[in-house]
């Protein structure tokens, strides 16, 4: 049986740019669901005092964030010192897609 | 230096065996509120596994039978763990419940500070310690192994961006920044325009700083360059400063010091030393 993917949620709450009607119906859409999952106030916030935390979500293995740009996420996760494998890991965008195609490819 | 340090408490929102699920729309109401006042969340539901635990406590809410919360410890004793039962309690009650259970550990909260720092996207850049060369706030630095680095997070002014419109690789980003591709965005080659973005750091940074790139005309009709841009980036520079002045953000000596053109010019020498003692240190014999 594949191993199932660590989901994390980034809830961007320090700054208002990941419009809230997205952020909030993944969110929605999680609860809805069975799955387990992560969520944390925001990845950046974290990524400034390098939270170890970061390093078990790097850990994880076969991991889905549904958080902003990739390539902002990959560069704090490598700043924070916790870098990201470049296999297994999917980053969705909440700033440019909608709640139905993150939650489809988080939940899938 | 970090001083932005105080993890959140983890909770944990317990839906496995044993307990009773939260109905969904209470539970994502839940959720909200406490990633809205800085808290991690991890919902557990039965039959899949949580992410590992750290080394912190933890805060595990959940409907249980009888409004019994069990007791439970660590394995390993490393964990504290606290549990609690969140029946009939309105969402205001559970978040009540969280902020008395985290009691006077201190914790950054949404509202009262915004992450805001350069992160360098190292696919990208080339080392070539412009950044470093630029900014006057002290952010960058160099690694043990001579790589341009973020070393100081919170020198960095809140809202400016101005290292990132010089950067000719784009390499430098501001992930709360509203506008790609500073913001993160993907970037747009063709009109990466390397050798535009070039800048006479020396000359900007000595004698009148802001008439320097001023006076250096670039098109800006993309929206690349309309968001990356010199002239920008010297306007940031001096909006950076006269926000100083008005909120008294840094103590008047401070202040003094850095619009002052020899100052200036003396911070520019250093960094570029720096830069250049750097870009030798890795280059071949």
């Amino acid at each position: 049986m594949p191993e199932s993917p660590t989901l994390l949620y980034c809830r961007c709450a320090y700054a208002q740019v990941v419009p809230q009607g997205v952020k909030d119906a993944v969110l929605q859409k999680l609860c809805d669901s069975g799955a387990s999952f992560e969520t944390v106030s925001d990845l950046c916030e974290m990524a400034a005092h390098r939270d170890p935390r970061l390093k078990a979500i790097a850990g994880c293995g076969k991991l889905r964030i549904a958080a902003c740009y990739p390539r902002a996420v990959i560069g704090l996760f490598h700043q924070a010192g916790f870098p990201l494998s470049e296999e297994g890991v999917e980053i969705l965008n909440m700033r440019t897609e909608s709640a139905d195609e993150i939650a489809a490819k988080l939940l899938t | 230096m970090i001083t932005h340090t105080h993890r959140p408490l983890r909770v944990v929102l317990y839906e496995g065996s044993g307990s009773i699920p939260l109905p969904a729309e209470a539970r994502a109401q839940v959720m909200m509120a406490l990633l809205d006042k800085g808290y991690a969340i991890t919902r557990a539901t039965a039959g899949t596994s949580a992410m590992p635990h750290d080394d912190r406590s933890l805060l595990v809410l959940g409907l249980f039978p009888d409004r019994k919360a069990p007791v439970i410890e660590d394995a390993t004793g490393k964990v504290e763990v606290q549990t609690r039962d969140i029946t009939d309690l309105d969402v205001g009650g559970i978040v009540s419940l969280v902020d008395k259970a985290r009691g006077e550990t201190p914790m950054n909260e949404p509202g009262k500070w915004k992450p805001w720092f350069p992160v360098i996207d190292y696919s990208r850049c080339t080392n070539c310690m412009q950044c470093l060369s630029f900014c006057l706030f002290d952010v960058y630095g160099v690694s043990d192994d001579n790589k341009i680095q973020v070393q100081n997070n919170d020198n960095c002014k809140t809202n400016c961006p101005a290292c990132s419109r010089v950067c000719p690789e784009v390499a430098i980003m501001f992930p709360k920044y509203q506008a790609g591709p500073i913001n993160g965005d993907q970037v747009n080659e063709s009109d990466v325009g390397r050798e535009k973005m070039k800048v006479d750091i020396s000359s900007l940074l000595g004698g009148d700083i802001y008439a320097a790139l001023k006076d250096r005309s670039i098109a800006a009709k993309s929206r690349f360059s309309k968001e990356r841009s010199p002239d920008k980036a010297l306007d940031e520079r001096k909006k950076c400063l006269t926000k100083m002045v008005s909120d008294g953000f840094i103590p008047a000596d401070v202040l003094a010091s850095l619009p002052s053109p020899e100052d200036i010019l003396r911070k520019a020498e250093a960094a570029k030393a720096r830069a250049e003692a750097a870009i030798a240190a890795q280059s071949p014999a």
